[in-house]
């Protein structure tokens, strides 16, 4: 006779996933290379984008669709790149995401749950960054923190080990003003780092800086996004910049904008802009992109003979 | 060096022309003092205490009243900006309020507060509030959006988000305004207590006027210029200088 007959049943392991070091809330151990091993659900997105739709109206009390039914999924630890012509509506989006402004219909969900405005779980890098100059770049940095209530303690180590992250360490005392663009740049990234969210909003975070510092910026937003683990949402207008960073490549069209095509990034990491197989892949996305360039030319210049963009142009895009 | 001879130049001039029309004659000394009437009444009158006196409490008064109005002025100013309903119409009315000089204010005061203390502040305050509500308005929508946005983004809002963002942030756009409500301040502040017996620096003209004192009248009209003129040129220029540096709006050299 088992002697387990009349009891419970024997215990069965229940995978328990792994506990990772975390050092001031940040994943210790992660080497480039090995992608770093993220909690991924299967049923429920990280964020999810379900029918998203915004108008508005014009001066001329047009109503204009600005995003016509989005939908989008993005996995924890995921980096999804969107890419579009200008006036897609791609910075929008980010927006709503963060909870800035309110879509006219649809929802958008962060594990599961729906947004009601600003949260400190999903922070935006703006385009034009928003740091404030009246504080000092560690002021800047420990500023969601404040906000957050942590303790003058925490705040300050905190603030110490993101200002490090970005190599920013010897800035904690000066005003942004005195900063580099690509600076500017890192300490933006640290803020937003330090209230430590579980999603990254980038708005074109580098799309006002020189080639070398740009090259320089993407090696370490990889590699932070190696260490942190968050998922980010990165929007640009160039194609090898989203090849380089992305998981994923969601290609929006032009007004209304609407999820036109998605694609997987399945080469192997650090990429470079300059390599192959990236010119390759970019190759496939503008080929879409342009057709949707030429629309929003079309209509912005409102020109009846078809304008097109011409080959040379495509290293800008 | 060659701005500070002009300067020199300019005021001796000035001081010349005064000792000649005083030494001529023309009008009887007390009416048309002399400049070392006027430096004696300076003297006498801060050897005797009584200017000291006098300043302090003038500055008492106005410090309260135009603390006062800063406070009022910047949640009216912050509320007139953030709302369209009552830009269009609180905000008329605050820009057609400002063409009432501050002292018709006074026979109100009288009235609501009796012949106190509490009057003359109540002058002051509706002096200075309405240009500290305007540019604090004005402030608010110049101040860029990004800021307010970034601050909500980082998790702050209400009163965290007015402290710690919109105040800052819309700082450099309300100094000027801060500065003319200063100044209102200053002139309500005198002009009521001319009509009070106060102990202000306002009585204590009106006091060299009863006597017949043309260069104690001189002399605290001076000593109202200074005060005025240091306050000014002084407090809100460093304050401004202080700002445009950190926000590297001017060069830090």
């Amino acid at each position: 006779m088992s002697t387990n007959a009349h009891n419970f049943p024997a215990r069965v392991p229940i995978p328990v996933e792994p506990l990772t070091p975390f050092v001031a809330g940040v994943r210790k151990k992660a080497a480039l290379g090995s992608r770093p091993m993220h909690k991924i659900s299967l049923e429920v997105p990280k964020v999810g984008l379900s029918d998203i739709c915004l108008s508005y109206r014009t001066q001329s009390e047009e109503r204009l669709l600005a995003l016509d039914h989005i939908n989008l999924q993005v996995k924890a630890g995921e980096f999804l790149c969107i890419v579009g012509p200008s006036g897609c509506g791609k910075s929008t989006l980010l927006h709503l995401i963060a909870g800035l402004h309110q879509q006219t219909s649809g929802e958008v969900l962060i594990d599961g749950k729906r947004v009601q405005g600003p949260g400190t779980d999903r922070i935006l890098i703006f385009q034009e960054l928003g740091l404030f100059p009246w504080l000092t770049v560690g002021q800047n940095v420990e500023f969601g923190m404040k906000m957050k209530g942590l303790s003058k303690a925490e705040r300050e180590e905190k603030t110490q080990y993101y200002l490090r992250l970005v190599h920013l360490s010897q800035f904690k005392d000066s005003y942004t003003h005195q900063l580099s663009g690509g600076m500017r740049q890192r300490v933006a990234l640290a803020r937003a780092l330090a209230t430590e969210p579980d999603v990254l909003l980038m708005d074109e975070p580098f799309a006002a800086l020189d080639a070398q510092t740009r090259d320089l910026l993407h090696d370490e937003l990889e590699r932070i996004w190696f260490e942190t683990g968050r998922t980010i949402i990165f929007v640009t207008h160039n194609v090898r910049e989203a090849i380089r960073l992305g998981d994923r490549v969601a290609l929006l069209t032009f007004r209304p904008g609407r999820v036109k095509r998605e694609f997987p990034i399945d080469l192997p990491r650090p990429r470079v802009l300059e390599d192959t197989h990236v010119a390759l892949a970019a190759r496939e996305i503008l080929g879409e992109l342009r057709e949707e360039i030429n629309r929003s030319l079309e209509v912005e210049y409102n020109v009846g003979v078809k304008p097109h963009v011409e080959a040379g142009v495509e290293e800008q895009i | 060096m060659k701005r500070a001879a002009r300067l020199i130049v300019f005021y001796a001039g000035l001081l010349a022309l005064w000792t000649l029309l005083a030494e001529l004659k023309i009008w009887p000394p007390y009416l048309f003092p002399t400049p070392w009437g006027v430096s004696g009444a300076l003297y006498d009158g801060f050897k005797d205490h009584s200017y000291w006196i006098a300043i302090a409490v003038s500055m008492r008064r106005v410090l309260i009243g135009y603390a006062i109005s800063v406070v009022l002025g910047m949640i009216l100013g912050l509320g007139v900006a953030s709302s369209k309903f009552l830009e269009e119409t609180m905000g008329g009315l605050l820009v057609s309020l400002q063409s009432l000089p501050s002292i018709c204010w006074w026979p109100l005061a009288l009235l609501w507060f009796g012949l106190s203390q509490n009057a003359i502040l109540f002058v002051v305050v509706m002096g200075s509030l309405l240009s500290v509500t305007l540019a604090m308005e004005d402030g608010r929508k110049q101040m860029p959006k990004i800021f307010g946005m970034a601050g909500r983004n980082l998790g702050a809002s209400g009163l965290q988000l007015f402290w710690y963002v919109l105040l800052p942030a819309s700082l450099p756009f309300i100094v000027s305004g801060l500065k003319q409500g200063w100044a209102f301040a200053w002139r309500s502040l005198i002009t009521a207590e001319m009509l009070y017996l106060s102990l202000g620096l306002g009585q204590v003209l009106m006091m060299g006027r009863d006597l017949n004192d043309m260069s104690a009248v001189i002399a605290v009209m001076l000593l109202i210029i200074a005060i005025g003129y240091v306050v000014d040129g002084v407090v809100f220029k460093s304050m401004e200088r202080h700002l445009q540096h950190k926000w590297g709006l001017i060069s830090s050299t």
